[in-house]
């Protein structure tokens, strides 16, 4: 598993990147009342909000993380938003992506790395 | 280098409880407070609707006004600072008041409470320095005395009478809105969730013991500053500085209930307030803009700032407090719009991240309020 600075997780999935928020997010945010999800087949850049969270204390975002396509998401998450505090790094994934090269995820911060982060 | 301009942030004195209760602690009006508790907002308001909530409210101004001639003088000294019957007030009563300015705006909104010889207020903490200025200042026939001594506690929900009773015998004989002296406990059957439930001032050296011993009657969990306002926003009251401020007058804040007859155009007492022109005048006339509750169609919060839309695209007003409302299980919202859209059912539609999303203008309360009346 690979992290990002804005608090998202990234998993390799055969050629797709799946993405979701950690654990330390989720408990930040809150209680997630609301979720709003791209479009399929969309192509992205990175650092465009593709996603929309809102818990009982605020909205925030979630970028892309990489640019990409759009290849899945997760719609249980919006008739379950609580999934994202339930499970945030298992069940509660966002969306998947599909990447020219899986390489570009070695920049990002690996599991210690992130818990030095928001240690 | 540390700005020296920042105010310091004031405690409570309970801080080392809601620490070891595992409160999370943010500045809320200058205070750290709780937040949330380990449960978070959505299991804290569900419990406080089902059983019986602990809030700490004691960064809220206590102030005791007492006379210097006779209690009648007080009365109406008080009467000129709002459009609210004070004289009419029985002993051991309390009621909702608001200060007004001279252009009919609302300086705060506050309780007050009868205790024969003299009265009790409570104000919200961020205007509390300013109240207590403006009290000074209008009422020179009156000692100010705030009370800094105290801590404040609200115990809310349906398990919240037989809680307080086990502590304080004789408050299950309280109704709404009473307020009485037993020992040195001042309890009043009022609170800020649409529940029944208390506002209990303790002296500050016994706070926290009597904090724990209601922590400990069946039922009653820490409620954080997170819960207490979806609690209240599901009950339709205003929140200080988003709902209602210097620009809203008490009519168009739909208030109207909290001006008395005898203050009113033909009574015994009218006018005499600041901004009494205004006022009376939009209680003949009707206000332009009204507060209302609005329920969005889909899941998306509206919250304070969103934008409201006539079907046709005309701008109609604004979303002034919104979120989710745990209880009746999707969003919910208030703000003002023009009259014209403000009666209930009226379709409008509120921009949220560029998209115009329908709401429906609702009668408040949003939850069903179940005081002991």
């Amino acid at each position: 598993m690979k992290y990002t600075k804005e608090h998202e997780w990234l998993r390799v999935e055969g050629d797709l990147v799946v993405v979701g928020i950690t654990e330390h997010a989720a408990t930040q945010l809150g209680d997630v009342v609301f979720v709003e999800l791209p479009e399929t087949e969309t192509m992205v850049t990175e650092g465009d909000e593709v996603c929309v969270i809102e818990s009982v204390k605020a909205a925030s975002d979630i970028l892309a993380p990489v640019d990409g396509e759009i290849v899945a998401v997760n719609t249980k998450l919006v008739d379950n938003p609580g999934l994202v505090n339930e499970d945030p790094t298992g069940a509660a994934w966002f969306f998947k992506m599909r990447v020219d090269d899986l390489s570009v995820l070695d920049d990002f911060m690996d599991e210690d790395e992130y818990q030095e982060l928001i240690g | 280098m540390a700005d020296l301009e920042e105010p310091e942030i004031l405690r409570l004195g309970l801080e080392p409880l809601h620490e070891e209760l595992g409160g999370r602690m943010v500045p809320f009006a200058g205070y750290r407070m709780p937040v949330q508790y380990a449960d978070g907002v959505l299991k804290e308001h569900l419990h406080t609707r089902a059983a019986a909530g602990l809030f700490d409210v004691s960064h809220m101004g206590q102030v005791i006004l007492r006379p210097k001639g006779s209690m009648e003088d007080l009365k109406l000294a008080f009467e000129a600072l709002m459009p609210v019957d004070v004289l009419g007030l029985a002993e051991g009563r309390q009621r909702y008041g608001l200060f007004t300015n001279d252009a009919g705006g609302i300086l705060d909104d506050l309780m007050f409470a009868n205790r024969g010889d003299h009265l009790y207020v409570v104000v919200n903490a961020a205007c509390k320095a300013a109240d207590i200025a403006h009290m000074v200042a209008g009422m020179p026939g009156a000692a100010v005395e705030p009370v800094t001594d105290r801590a404040l506690l609200a115990l809310q929900g349906p398990g919240a009478e037989a809680a307080l009773e086990a502590l304080v015998p004789g408050v299950a004989a309280l109704r709404f809105m009473d307020h009485r002296v037993i020992g040195d406990i001042w309890v009043s059957r009022s609170g800020y969730t649409g529940e029944d439930g208390f506002e209990v001032s303790v002296p500050e050296a016994e706070a926290e013991g009597f904090a724990r011993r209601l922590l400990a009657q069946p039922g009653v969990a820490p409620i954080g500053l997170g819960a207490r306002d979806s609690l209240r926003l599901e009950a339709g009251l205003c929140l200080y500085g988003h709902d209602i401020d210097t620009t809203t007058s008490p009519v168009e804040a739909n208030l109207a209930w909290a001006i008395q007859k005898a203050r009113r155009a033909g009574g015994a007492r009218a006018g005499g307030f600041p901004g009494a022109a205004r006022i009376l005048r939009e209680l003949a006339e009707g206000p332009e803009r009204l507060r209302v509750g609005l329920r969005p169609e889909g899941r998306a919060p509206m919250r304070e700032g969103v934008e409201l839309f006539a079907p046709d695209g005309t701008p109609v007003g604004q979303v002034t407090s919104g979120g989710f409302g745990p209880s009746v299980n999707a969003p919910i919202s208030m703000g003002y719009v023009a009259r014209a859209h403000a009666s209930i059912g009226t379709q409008l539609m509120g921009e949220v991240r560029g998209k115009r999303l329908p709401v429906t203008v609702t009668a408040m309360p949003f939850q069903p309020t179940t005081y002991k009346r």
